[in-house]
């Protein structure tokens, strides 16, 4: 039906938009930090990708990149900042800490950040290398490619 | 929750919070300060950001184990930590160390101090402005993890340095490695000289900014380069000389003033005699032949129930390093502490026995009951293990003295009266790293 | 020995307080009553001796003992590079020991850290409030009797701050 044909067509250019313009917040706070700065630089470079402008504000980023270990005294702070962002947005929980608490079973980890916000893509590894940055980022632009879009005057009901 | 600067705060003045999802990446840690226009009247650091339990994680782990978090707490230079705790282990233990695994030891120090001081610099120069600088050490950081990587199998969190000794030996290729990494990484700091150290804005965001007295840096327990910045000249590899460095030759660069500009260009110099020492270094260690690999695992095992297999034997690829005809260079022959050669270990009773013994509940490292304290140089200073043994498999109690939570307890008191585009290069020359502060 | 020197010159200064002097492994260790805690380090910290820097504070934490905290202390001197264990046992209940935060600037953060880990008073110090855990933590994570995987209640999100 042309009608189906139209939307389907809008939805792709504007999933093509978003995926390859993909401002990242880097919430770092570990060692995964680390990693996540030689996969940002010239020798795994991610702006090959689309992602390269950090923008450290929250209301202009549209993917929330956690890296490293959430402590239980930081997790409010995860919230708010997640709150704050605007629609659309993803979320990548980078390194075994975000995934599931990693190898901190104690007292003062999350364990795991999809207990506090919902996450999109989930890259393992202690930590991950470079190449897996990649990997899990190139897997996110297939999940906007292949997701609805939201339109203004659609609001999603979440 | 009003903090103690709220209730102390003047109402006029403005609270500025710097949260902890600090765009500058340092880990996490908030500065709230109390303005009066751009000047810093008061301030207060709130650290726990990332604290993760290390302490009391390490008592539920035994001695082995427990290497793996040694490795997240400094972790811009996680070899220097493996060292510390596998020190403090092997002080409690009494045990010597062959001398090719001493080199070895220092190699990769080294390397990883070099590692630390390239992360913190460029992290300073890029929050100062200065995109380029760090780029360009990222870049050199990738050839020194790249001889990392050849030997221990991984960049960052290595877990290479073992009680009695290292892992595994060094990669047959490490040589061109290291000299294609030293090269790099002169290249990259002749680069970043010529753009920063007599730039007017670098300079300007430096120069006499948060001046640290050689006494309030004693007093506050600053060690390292922090500490080397104002003029004091301690370091633990020449106070109390550790592993080989009585035998190679280096100098400790020492700052004037103690402002941001002499931490930074304290841990530029020594980022070159670094580099000097790790030359150095290659001598030693650079073997002209190996023994040739053997048999297959699969007929040494086969022929193992026949009699012992007499030729060496080929590991597979991630035990590399580790044969048996190296084995005695690279980790100490004491059998409580250390785990048998892997071909011992699959082919003949005792070395089986051996390892499994070394991994049961309740039995392998045992140090004896006592105490010790084993202090080495870290990316940042003093770095420091308090280990408490009960004769038990677990340590009773472990105990970091992390260089940076002191350096950092003196911020409040550095940009005190200050603007607050101060407070970032100061911070950042600190070289704050949130697994070693909050552990 | 050298080590064993500062060991007899701080018995000789406090016959009563110095419970027992050792070297143990090559660090001289002196056991004090913790009452003495604040003039042995002044003692320490001055000429001759010259201990200047207060290299780490600590807890160890023995719950079998009537005697439950046993607090170690580092200091050392920058000439000579030397060190000195000193190490003070306190009962469980109402530990509290004198603040060196007049002595040393980092004592401050170093006692925090020990009263948010293992509850131990310092009468004296400015503020003495946690450093690691979060406002609202009950107990005090590093004793012996704190559970390595306890889950404490969500607290109601705070607007600010």
């Amino acid at each position: 039906m042309p009608g189906n044909f139209i939307t389907s067509r809008l939805d792709a250019m504007l999933a093509w938009g978003r995926k390859f313009s993909l401002f990242h917040y880097p919430y770092v706070t570990a060692c995964c930090g680390m990693e996540y700065m030689s996969a940002a630089c010239a020798h795994f470079d991610i702006d090959r990708f689309g992602a390269g402008w950090t923008r450290f504000s929250p209301r202009q980023s549209d993917l929330l990149l956690v890296v490293g270990t959430v402590a239980q005294k930081l997790a409010p702070v995860l919230k708010t900042v997640y709150d704050q962002m605007t629609e659309p947005k993803w979320v990548i929980a980078f390194g075994a800490c975000t995934v599931s608490g990693g190898i901190y079973d104690n007292y003062a980890v999350v364990q795991g950040i999809d207990r506090i916000i919902p996450v999109d893509i989930y890259i393992p590894g202690c930590p991950p290398r470079p190449e897996m940055v990649l990997d899990g980022l190139l897997k996110l632009q297939e999940k906007i490619k292949t997701q609805g879009q939201d339109w203004r005057w659609k609001k999603k009901s979440s | 929750m009003t903090t103690r600067l709220q209730s102390r705060a003047r109402p006029e003045s403005l609270l500025l919070n710097m949260g902890p999802s600090h765009p500058a990446m340092h880990g996490t840690i908030r500065v709230m300060l109390e303005l009066d226009g751009e000047r810093i009247l008061n301030s207060e650091v709130e650290v726990g950001y990332l604290h993760r339990g290390f302490e009391k994680t390490c008592e539920h782990r035994t001695w082995f184990n427990l290497l793996i978090y040694t490795d997240r707490l400094n972790y811009v230079s996680p070899l220097i930590n493996n060292l510390g705790y596998v020190m403090a282990v092997e002080k409690l233990l009494g045990l010597e160390i062959p001398e090719r695994a001493q080199w070895i030891r220092v190699l990769m120090s080294e390397l990883s101090r070099v590692s630390d001081h390239l992360t913190c610099l460029a992290a300073m120069a890029m929050e100062c402005g200065a995109f380029t600088a760090f780029l360009y050490k990222m870049k050199a950081r990738e050839f020194l993890w790249d001889v990392i990587e050849q030997t221990t199998g991984a960049r960052m969190t290595t877990s290479y340095v073992r009680v009695g000794g290292v892992r595994a030996d060094l990669h047959p290729d490490f040589e061109a490695a290291v000299r294609r990494g030293v090269d790099e990484t002169r290249r990259v700091l002749k680069d970043v000289r010529g753009l920063l150290d007599k730039n007017t804005i670098f300079l300007g965001r430096t120069r006499d900014i948060a001046v640290m007295t050689p006494e309030n840096a004693v007093s506050y327990g600053w060690t390292g380069p922090c500490l080397r910045s104002t003029g004091v000249a301690y370091d633990v590899r020449r106070a109390q000389p550790y592993l080989t460095y009585d035998r190679v030759a280096f100098d400790i660069p020492v700052g004037e003033r103690g402002d941001n500009f002499d931490r930074y260009l304290v841990r530029m110099r020594e980022m070159e005699q670094s580099l000097r020492i790790i030359e150095q270094c290659l001598k030693p260690l650079v073997r002209t032949s190996r023994a040739p690999a053997g048999l297959e695992p699969a007929e040494a095992i086969r022929a193992a129930r026949d009699r012992k297999p007499e030729g060496p034997v080929r590991l597979s690829p991630n035990l590399e390093g580790s044969e048996k005809d190296v084995y005695p260079e690279i980790m100490a022959s004491a059998k409580e502490a250390v785990i048998p050669p892997k071909e011992d270990a699959y082919t003949t009773i005792e070395g089986l026995i051996a390892h499994f013994k070394h991994f049961m509940k309740g039995h392998g490292l045992r140090p004896p009951k006592g105490e010790a304290y084993c202090a080495v140089e870290g990316g940042n200073g003093e770095l420091g293990f308090y280990i408490v043994s009960d004769g038990s498999d677990r340590p009773y109690r472990l105990h970091l003295r992390a260089p940076c939570f002191h350096i950092v307890a003196a911020l409040e008191e550095l940009i005190r009266g200050r603007y607050v585009a101060d407070v970032i290069p100061t911070f950042g020359s600190m070289n704050m790293i949130g697994g070693e502060l909050d552990r | 020995m050298e080590k064993e020197i500062v060991l007899t010159a701080l018995r000789e200064a406090f016959p009563a307080d110095v419970l027992e002097t050792s070297v143990s492994l090559g660090d001289p260790v002196a056991v004090i009553r913790p009452a003495a805690l604040a003039e042995v380090m002044t003692f320490l910290k001055k000429e001759p001796w010259n201990f200047t820097m207060l290299l780490d504070a600590t807890c160890l934490d023995f719950p079998e003992r009537p005697e439950r905290f046993e607090m170690v202390y580092h200091v050392f001197a920058l000439d000579g590079a030397r060190r000195l264990r000193v190490k003070a046992s306190l009962p469980g209940e109402g530990a509290a020991i004198a603040s060196l935060t007049g002595l040393w600037k980092n004592a401050d953060w170093l006692e925090r850290e020990i009263f948010d880990m293992f509850g131990v008073g310092f009468p004296g110090h400015p503020d003495l409030q946690r450093l690691f855990m979060y406002d609202g933590f009950e107990g005090h994570p590093l004793r012996k009797d704190y559970p390595l995987r306890k889950r404490q209640p969500r607290l109601p999100m705070r607007p600010e701050s």
